[in-house]
């Protein structure tokens, strides 16, 4: 049996595998994601993010909790930063979800950012389709910080929850461009701290200046003290009117479309990108061009319109 | 871009609460460049061996402190077997006396290191030993 019909019968060994195989971006991925790919579709995904020691974790922890108590299986992609100096990582995220550990409803996959090319966003994608295909109700894909990665990430998500914590104060100023684009739902975490209020209001003063527009969703601010458990239901509870707000407003529609385009494009400049090059490389072609162009003998532009018009020649 | 990364679980079952240990080896191995899955304190043999296969790790490491070595060796590794995934080595440290150690490679335990082992001495073990599974 292939690794992707096994995957299709629940074997949780073969999605593992394909899962290395996908991080490890190795070719014999590819067969197995095509398989599986017309299976996905029907998974609920929900992104996490926000700084270190936000609470993501211990917040999944209990998310986990809830939705299993709704009767959901529930999948976990976490990702931890790899370190950037040995590419080795230390993933710990599961410390704090160690309670699901043998529930057979519960799934939990690490991931380091690695130095993926063509993006940690990708193999992300890759790994949630797999579970989705597996045929887990709920995917949650927890990520640290807010880049361009994260960003990226999260806008595969169905569901976006960004995490906050109070006191953070000019940081949330720093980097509210970027978090408020793409949160759905915006969470207050640590609110047994003094000044939860004061984050509250902040954050729901620049979504009031971010200003939705008629129709859209409106992103609110929830609070919760994820060590204790407590705004849990209420998070949830919002969550769950989120994701009814994508299918009757129709906007579900238009995040599959989206996200279809993305994938699209992104494999297609990929796969073109390795083709042309494997050619002018082997061919001697780039490293000539490469010379000649740090000599100034050509252009790149020149250099570019070339080889583009080489390659595509009948 | 195909780039193959050993994945290795440092565990640490047993009852004692002390990680001291099993940390410095997680972070020698980081710095050795592999990606290490840390579950914290107190993990149970069932524990372990789940988060095992659903990280596909390519071997665990066991830290025991408490003297409970002689069962939690072998029970892992036991436990492996039974969800067919006997591939996966495993080995370890931890206050383990040598005389123990016959019987630990018995039960299946591919190596132990005794408490004076450095970690280099374990890197340099893992790499000659540990492989990325097919
Ligand atoms: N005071 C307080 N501490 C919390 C709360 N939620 C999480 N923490 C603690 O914050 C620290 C970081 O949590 P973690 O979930 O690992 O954060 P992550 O890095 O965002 O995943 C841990 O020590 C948690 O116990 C909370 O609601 N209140």
């Amino acid at each position: 049996m292939s690794l992707a019909e096994r995957i299709l019968a629940g074997d949780v060994r073969a999605a593992a595998r394909l899962m290395r195989f996908i991080d490890d971006g190795l070719d014999c991925a590819t067969p197995e994601l095509k398989a599986l790919y017309p299976h996905t579709g029907k998974a609920f995904i929900l992104g996490i993010t926000g700084p270190p020691g936000a609470g993501k974790s211990t917040l999944t922890d209990k998310i986990i909790a809830a939705y299993r108590q709704r009767g959901k299986r529930v999948a976990v992609v976490a990702i931890d930063p790899t370190s950037p100096f040995s590419g080795g990582a230390i993933l710990g995220d599961r410390i704090r979800m160690n309670r699901h550990a043998t529930d057979e409803g519960v799934f939990i996959r690490s991931l380091g950012t690695r130095g993926h090319l063509g993006g940690l966003s990708r193999s992300t994608v890759d790994v949630v389709n797999v579970f989705d295909a597996m045929g887990w109700d709920l995917v949650i894909v927890e990520t640290v910080g807010v880049g361009q990665d994260e960003v990226e990430i999260v806008r595969n998500a169905h569901t976006s929850l960004v995490v906050m914590v109070p006191g953070l104060g000019d940081d949330i100023q720093a980097i509210k461009a970027g978090i408020l684009e793409i949160g759905d739902v915006f969470v207050v975490n640590k609110a047994d701290r003094p000044d939860a209020d004061r984050a509250v209001r902040d954050l729901a003063t620049m979504i009031e200046m971010n200003h939705p527009d008629e129709g859209e969703w409106w992103p609110s601010v929830m609070r919760t003290v994820a060590q204790k458990g407590e705004g849990i239901e209420e998070l949830v509870e919002k969550i769950e009117e989120h994701r009814r707000f994508l299918a009757e407003s129709g906007q579900l529609k238009h995040f599959e479309e989206n996200k279809s385009a993305l994938r699209f494009e992104e494999l297609l400049r990929d796969q073109l990108f390795r083709q042309v090059r494997k050619r002018i490389s082997d061919s001697g072609n780039l490293a000539r061009t490469i010379e000649a162009i740090a000599r100034r003998e050509q252009d790149p532009y020149s250099a570019v319109e070339e080889i583009v018009a080489l390659h595509f020649q009948k | 871009m195909s780039e193959r990364k050993l994945r290795l679980l440092v565990a640490k079952p047993g009852l004692d609460g002390h990680d001291r240990g099993a940390k410095i080896v997680a972070r020698a191995f980081r710095d050795a460049g592999f990606e290490v899955i840390y579950t914290g304190l107190r993990q149970t043999p069932e524990q372990i061996v789940t988060t095992a296969l659903q990280e596909d790790v390519d071997a665990v490491s066991l830290s025991i402190l408490s003297g409970a070595h002689n069962t939690l060796f072998p029970k892992v590794i036991d436990l492996l077997k039974e969800k067919g995934a006997a591939e996966v080595p495993v080995f370890g440290g931890g206050i383990i006396p040598e005389d123990d150690i016959p019987g630990l490679k018995a039960a299946g335990a591919k190596e132990i290191f005794t408490p004076g082992t450095s970690t280099e001495d374990i890197i340099t073990w893992v790499r000659a030993n540990i492989k990325p599974l097919a």
